[in-house]
C-alpha cells in the first residue's frame, strides 16, 4: 500500500461509507464517547448495576458485528484462512462488545438519571 | 444535583470535547503550489488520466489541463470479475467520467485522432487540434474481439459464451452464461491470449470463481474445467504460478498450457486453439470465457509513439521503465494500459505510476531531476473462492512486495485479502481518481 497515510485512511473511509454517512457514523461515535465520559464525570462513580448490563450485552454487540460483516461481505465463518483472519475477527467482535457496553451504559445514566 | 457541582463537571466535560475537537482538526500540511502557464494534455479519463488531472490541479497553479475522452462513462474495472461471477450487480463499476474531474481542467468528449509529437499536437476526430507542452498518453488499450474467428460480442451471455473484460454489461451477461454452466455442468473452458494484458490474474479468478460456485450449488462432480492459455505457466511471476499450479491441483482444474484460442464455433460449441507447434486443436466446451489479445490503440501506433523492436503486433509506448517518459520525446509521458513496460496493467499500478508521471511533469516544468520512480508494483488481490483471496503484489524483478509482511501472508489463501477486494479496493479507487490516495 503506497502512501497510507491518516488522511488517505479517511479518504478510503469517506469513499467506503460515502462522505455523509461517515462522518455521520464519526458524530455518533464521538457523541456516545463523550456521553459516557460525561456520565462518568458527572456521577462520580460506575454503577455497577449498570455495568453489569452493558457487560451482558457484550455478546449481542460482538455477535452482532460480526455477522453484519460477514453479511455485507459475502462471508462466512469457514472463510478464515489463518491467524490474521482470526485476529481480525476478533477485533471485529471485540469493537461490536464495547461499543455496545458504552451504549448500553450511557443509555441507562442518560435514561434514568445518576441513581441505580 | 448542585448548580455549583454540575458547573464544574461540565467545565471538565467541555475540556475533554475540546480536546478531542482540536485532535480531530489536525490536518497534514501541502507544499505550496507551482505557478506555471503549461499546457498539458491528457488523452483518456480512465484511472489513471482521472488521478493525474485531480493531482496536478493540486501540484500546479495557472496551468492549461486538458483532458481528452469522448467515454460519459467510467468503469471501475477491477469491479468486472464480481460482477460475471454474479456478486454485483453491473452498475457496481460504472460512474459518469465528469463525477470524478475537478474544476479547472477542461474535458473535450472527443477521442484523440492524431498526435503530432514533433509539431507538439493533438488532433481529435471532431478535427480540434490543441497543442501542449506536455503530453501524458493514457488512453487505455483496445479488446482485439475480431482476432478470435468466430466471435461475436452480441454472442456473449448466450451458448454458453462469456468475455468479462468487454464492460460491465458484457460482465453481467457473462454471469448469465457462467451461472447456467454452474447449473447445468457440463466442460468448461477459461482462456487468455498471448498478448500483454490487464489484470493477468483476472482469467484466474473468473476460473476459482465459477468452480467455487458450482461447488456451493453441489454440482462440480458433473463439471470438467480446464485452464488454457498460450503462456507455459499459469502466471508470469514463478512463485505465484507454483502456488496456482497447486491450487489448481487442488480443486481439480485441468490446465492447456501453450494453447492459443484462434476459433469458436459457436453452434457446434467447439474453440480451436493453436499448440506451441501451430498445430490446431479442437476441444468440445459448454461454457467458455474468451478474453480477446489486447492492443495499444490506434492513434498510439499511426502516430509514431511505439516500441519499434518489442511488441510489434501490440504498440505499447516505447518509454522508460522507471520514469514512464518517452524514449524519443520528452514532452511524453505514457501512464496506466498503454505504457510499455512489462508489468503493470492493474489499477494498483496506476496508483503508483501516477506520483511517478507527476514528479515528471513537475520538475520538467522546475528544471528540476525527477526523483520518483515506478518499480513494476503490480497487486493482483486473486480471488480463489468467494470469501477467501491472495494479495500477490509483486515488481519487474518478480520479486513479491508485500504490503503488510508478516502480517497479511502473499501466498495464503485469506479471508482479509478478500475484504479488501471487497470493501476497500473500490473505496481506495476512488480515493485514487480523486487524487487523495
Amino acid at each position: 500500500m503506497k502512501d497510507m497515510t491518516f488522511s488517505t485512511l479517511l479518504a478510503v473511509f469517506e469513499e467506503i461509507f460515502g462522505r455523509g454517512l461517515f462522518w455521520g457514523m464519526v458524530v455518533i461515535a464521538a457523541v456516545v464517547t463523550l456521553a459516557y465520559l460525561f456520565v462518568l464525570v458527572r456521577d462520580r462513580a460506575v454503577s455497577w448495576h449498570k455495568f453489569l448490563w452493558a457487560q451482558l450485552s457484550m455478546p449481542v454487540g460482538a455477535v452482532f458485528a460480526v455477522w453484519f460483516l460477514l453479511a455485507m461481505t459475502h462471508s462466512q465463518l469457514r472463510d478464515m484462512g489463518g491467524p490474521i483472519d482470526l485476529i481480525v475477527l476478533f477485533m471485529v467482535a471485540a469493537g461490536g462488545a464495547v461499543g455496545m457496553a458504552i451504549l448500553v451504559y450511557t443509555g441507562q445514566s442518560l435514561l434514568r438519571g445518576g441513581e441505580d | 444535583m448542585s448548580t455549583n457541582k454540575f458547573d464544574i463537571n461540565r467545565r471538565a466535560f467541555l475540556a475533554v470535547a475540546a480536546g478531542g475537537a482540536a485532535l480531530a482538526s489536525v490536518t497534514p500540511s501541502t507544499a505550496q503550489p507551482v505557478a506555471t502557464n503549461a499546457k498539458i494534455v491528457i488523452i483518456g479519463a480512465g484511472a489513471g488520466g482521472t488521478a493525474l488531472a485531480n493531482r496536478l490541479v493540486k501540484r500546479l497553479e495557472g496551468a492549461e489541463i486538458t483532458i481528452i475522452d469522448p467515454r460519459p462513462q467510467h468503469l471501475y474495472q477491477p469491479g468486472l470479475s464480481l460482477v460475471a461471477a454474479g456478486l454485483k450487480p453491473a452498475d457496481y463499476v460504472t460512474s459518469q467520467t465528469t463525477d470524478w474531474l475537478p474544476s479547472g481542467v477542461t474535458l473535450i468528449a472527443e477521442k484523440a485522432a492524431a498526435i503530432d509529437p514533433e509539431a507538439k499536437t493533438v488532433s481529435t476526430d471532431h478535427g480540434e487540434t490543441l497543442t501542449y507542452d506536455y503530453l501524458v498518453v493514457a488512453p487505455g488499450l483496445v479488446l482485439d474481439h475480431d482476432a478470435i474467428d468466430g466471435f461475436d460480442l452480441d454472442m456473449v451471455g448466450t451458448n454458453g459464451i462469456g468475455a468479462l473484460y468487454a464492460g460491465p454489461q458484457y460482465a453481467a451477461k457473462t454471469w448469465e452464461a457462467a451461472g447456467k454452466f454452474t447449473e447445468d455442468g457440463g466442460i468448461g473452458l477459461f482462456t487468455r491470449p498471448a498478448t500483454e494484458m490487464k489484470c493477468a490474474g483476472a482469467p484466474l479468478k473468473h476460473t476459482f470463481l465459477i468452480d467455487d460456485i458450482a461447488r456451493r450449488a453441489d454440482n462440480r462432480g458433473n463439471m470438467d474445467i480446464t485452464y488454457a492459455a498460450p503462456q507455459g505457466s499459469l502466471f508470469g511471476v514463478p512463485i505465484v504460478a507454483e502456488k496456482v499450479r497447486m491450487l489448481f491441483a487442488d480443486r481439480g482444474i485441468n490446465t492447456a498450457m501453450q494453447h492459443t484460442l484462434k476459433s469458436i464455433e459457436p453452434g457446434q460449441k467447439t474453440a480451436t486453439f493453436a499448440d506451441k507447434d501451430g498445430f490446431n486443436v479442437e476441444m468440445a466446451y459448454d461454457y467458455i470465457h474468451v478474453i480477446p489479445p489486447q492492443r495499444a490503440p490506434d492513434v498510439i501506433w499511426e502516430s509514431g509513439l511505439s516500441w519499434a523492436d518489442k511488441w510489434t503486433d501490440q504498440g505499447w509506448v516505447e518509454c522508460d521503465i522507471y520514469t514512464l517518459q518517452h524514449l524519443r520525446y520528452d514532452s511524453i509521458w505514457a501512464l496506466g494500459d498503454v505504457a510499455g513496460v512489462p508489468k503493470g496493467k492493474t489499477a494498483a499500478s496506476v496508483k503508483w505510476q501516477v506520483p511517478v508521471v507527476e514528479d515528471g511533469i513537475v520538475s520538467a516544468i522546475q528544471g528540476n531531476d525527477p526523483t520518483e520512480t515506478y518499480n513494476g508494483y503490480t497487486s493482483c488481490p486473486m480471488i480463489t473462492r468467494i470469501g477467501r483471496a491472495m494479495l500477490v503484489e509483486f515488481d519487474y524483478n518478480n520479486d513479491l512486495t508485500p504490503s503488510f509482511p508478516g502480517i497479511i501472508a502473499p501466498l495464503e489463501e485469506l479471508w482479509i485479502s478478500w475484504l479488501m477486494k471487497e470493501v476497500a479496493l473500490k473505496a481506495t479507487y476512488n480515493a485514487m481518481l480523486r487524487g487523495r490516495a
